[in-house]
């Protein structure tokens, strides 16, 4: 397993007052806080944090801690010494209860393990089971048509003997069609079950689209860049546009310049109200790499009188 | 009928737009007490449809659970949390209006 640098992490020295360690804690904190944050690495530098925070805040963790030396080094290989924890005793908190506490394997070889287990609620004899939250990745594709997805869920749970292991569960999802980013589909007694004849409880699905190599979205609306060529955009012009369910034609009014935005009502996201694919015109120029096509563009330089920099008086 | 594909399939709708939730939904979900709810209620994190009795839009969960997790992980009281939560939402509708228009950040 690798040594975790807690003072690295924390970004404080390592006799950095508890004070200190508590104001550095709040910063990076809000820094990276998975919901704040849009840090592809938020979630596992905010684990880290709260981690390295739980050792440093509490005096006697952070002592036992540092009495592993100054020497090693962030990533490196370790194993705890054979006389560890000899002389420490430990009674503050606890670690269990704390949401989310699934702490390093460096972090549970020193301090042990605490974990709540997503059972039910309370103390009721028939209590429902808790419920779950996880996030998809979806194509746009999918909320345009509708579509089964398989998704792999994983989460941890304690086997018969009291390890926590990681539990694989496939599920089939209808995603309906109409579906935006940041939405939720609620499946209904797909969570933790329930505690005695308790029902099971429900699992919260929140989607999100992944990346597309054409469209981006704004909630139901979408946008796609269109290379048109000059005389399309000069002439005007009918041409095709591929949406995500076909191919439309779209008509380019003459005298478009780049940048103009067209509107194709209601073919974004459907639904009750469906949004609208807005079409911004992006001029390509073809290239100069033929005599022919170089003599074209002289032509053109001879014949029209055009100066695109008129305006700033050149 | 597909005798390989054993895993079920599961009628589904969306949240936010076909769903209501109670508040003891809520509640279980966000594996909070009701007078938590209320409190989120009271600074304004969650707009209830109605009052009796209580009834909560699907986007509420979302907004309550960012709010929840403000409020615990950055030490930030609910008017605090509930705040950050408006800003984050102006953020998110802004970047998302940059990507649209093309611009990266």
């Amino acid at each position: 397993m690798e040594y975790k640098d807690y003072y690295k992490i924390m970004g404080v020295a390592r006799d950095a007052t508890q004070e200190e360690i508590k104001r550095s804690y709040r910063k990076l904190a809000r820094k990276y806080h998975p919901d704040v944050s849009k840090e592809a690495d938020a979630e596992i530098r905010f684990k880290e944090l709260g981690e390295a925070y739980e050792v440093l805040k509490d005096t006697e963790k952070r002592a036992a801690y540092d009495q592993l030396g100054a020497n090693w080094k962030g990533g490196q290989e370790f194993r705890p010494p054979p006389d560890w924890n000899a002389g420490f005793e430990f009674n503050g908190g606890g670690f269990g209860g704390k949401e989310g506490s699934d702490y390093s394997d460096f972090f549970a070889s020193l301090f042990g393990q605490g974990f709540r287990t997503g059972g039910p609620r309370g103390t009721q004899p028939h209590a429902k089971g808790g419920d779950h939250h996880a996030k998809i990745l979806i194509d746009l594709e999918d909320t345009f048509q509708g579509a089964t997805r398989t998704i792999t869920l994983r989460a941890p749970v304690v086997d018969t003997q009291g390890h926590v292991i990681t539990k694989e569960r496939v599920l089939n999802v209808n995603i309906p069609k109409g579906i935006r980013a940041g939405q939720h589909i609620r499946l209904s007694g797909q969570g933790s079950p329930g505690a005695g004849q308790g029902k099971a409880g429900d699992l919260y699905l929140e989607i999100e689209f992944r990346r597309h190599p054409l469209f981006r979205v704004d909630g139901r609306d979408l946008y796609l860049d269109l290379p048109v060529t000059p005389w399309e955009a000069a002439l005007g012009a009918t041409v095709k546009v591929p949406i995500p369910g076909g191919i439309v034609e779209l008509k380019i009014p003459a005298g478009s310049g780049s940048g103009r935005k067209l509107r194709l009502k209601g073919r974004g996201i459907p639904g009750t109200q469906p949004g609208d694919c807005y079409v911004i015109l992006a001029i390509a120029l073809p290239p100069a790499d033929t005599e022919a096509t170089k003599d074209l563009y002289r032509k053109m330089a001879q014949e029209m009188k055009f100066n695109p920099r008129a305006k700033m008086g050149v | 009928m597909n005798t390989e594909n054993k895993q079920p399939q599961f009628a589904i709708c969306i949240l936010e737009e076909q769903t209501q939730l109670t508040l003891d939904d809520l509640c279980h979900a966000c594996a909070i007490d009701a007078q938590r709810i209320i409190d989120l209620v009271d600074v304004g994190v969650l707009e209830p449809l109605s009052r009796e009795p209580l009834q909560f839009g699907g986007s509420s969960l979302k907004r309550a659970r960012i709010a929840l997790r403000l409020h615990h992980d950055l030490d930030l009281n609910l008017a605090g949390a509930a705040l950050a939560l408006d800003l984050l939402d102006e953020i998110d509708t802004l970047r998302t209006r940059l990507h649209a228009l093309g611009v990266e950040y």
